[in-house]
């Protein structure tokens, strides 16, 4: 088997981003335009300090991007990341799609029996 | 049309895909009760699965591994964590290491199969959810067929050619 082991590092950020509550919450309310992590913080009962902890573990997951604006950091969502998870779920679609296929002929081979 | 929806959560890693056939429900359900059976559907013919236990019961487990075209064998593990048959079948399934013992740190997925009878057939509903993007990719490249990702669009086509 050849593992990527690049692309399953990239994997693991991604998922471990999307594994939390708050973190999928911030990356809806940023994909409709960028919001500054005070303006997130207000959204939650957590202080600056914890949301800007979950704004870093999105970072590192390719899911948001920052960028200063004047005083504060705008924090944007990061389509490429997305569209990542979304791949490999459309991976693993396939599998099953396969499978599918794989049972409908098997009970086709029943209805063939005398 | 053999599958006829599937669902996507990017955000919770988990997958429904519902299809039907048009076979009873008891007899669906013996493809996933019977290990002869389901080996003939669950891995493609490229990577063959083989089950060497099969505790089908609740809480039993069922090792298997799955052989790739060059002959690597990749092992996995089942736990069945609820069985109402015939309609319902719950379990996790996780990887194992060339001796068959589970490998805990990669995490397992849940799978949650549901079988409806429609009048004209059976509806299946399957939804497995990832712990990890570790084990989702190991068990992707374990399931697909070679050149199957590029083969996607080919998909729909070939199960509607497909004599069903």
């Amino acid at each position: 088997m050849v593992v990527d082991e690049l692309r399953e590092t990239e994997l693991d950020r991604l998922f471990q981003a999307f594994a939390d509550a708050t973190r999928r919450d911030i990356v809806r309310r940023v994909s409709d335009g960028g919001l500054s992590v005070s303006g997130l913080a207000g959204h939650y009962a957590m202080s600056f300090a914890a949301v800007q902890k979950h704004v870093a573990v999105l970072e590192r997951a390719g899911l948001v991007s920052k960028e200063r604006r004047g005083r504060e950091q705008l924090v944007h969502a990061n389509r490429d990341g997305l569209d990542r998870a979304r791949q490999l779920l459309d991976e693993y679609e396939a599998i099953w799609r396969q499978r599918a296929g794989r049972i409908a002929e098997i009970l086709l081979e029943d209805e063939e029996k005398p | 049309m053999t599958v006829i929806s599937s669902t996507q959560s990017p955000e919770a890693l988990s997958l429904t895909i519902v299809a039907e056939f048009s076979a009873g429900v008891e007899r669906v359900w013996q493809l996933w009760e019977d290990p002869r059976q389901l080996e003939r559907w669950w891995g493609p013919p490229t990577w063959p699965a083989t089950f060497e236990t099969f505790d089908f019961q609740p809480g039993g487990k069922a090792s298997y591994y799955m052989t790739g075209p060059d002959g690597t064998k990749a092992r996995g593990w089942w736990r069945f964590t609820a069985i109402g048959a015939p309609d319902r079948l719950e379990l996790e399934d996780g990887f194992a290491d060339d001796d068959g013992n589970p490998v805990e740190e990669v995490g397992s997925a849940r799978m949650s199969t549901a079988l409806e009878d429609t009048g004209a057939g059976t509806r299946m509903t399957v939804t497995s959810t990832f712990a990890n993007a570790d084990q989702m990719e190991k068990m992707i490249q374990m399931g697909m067929e070679e050149g199957m990702g590029e083969a996607m669009g080919q998909i729909d086509a070939i199960l509607a050619g497909a004599p069903v």
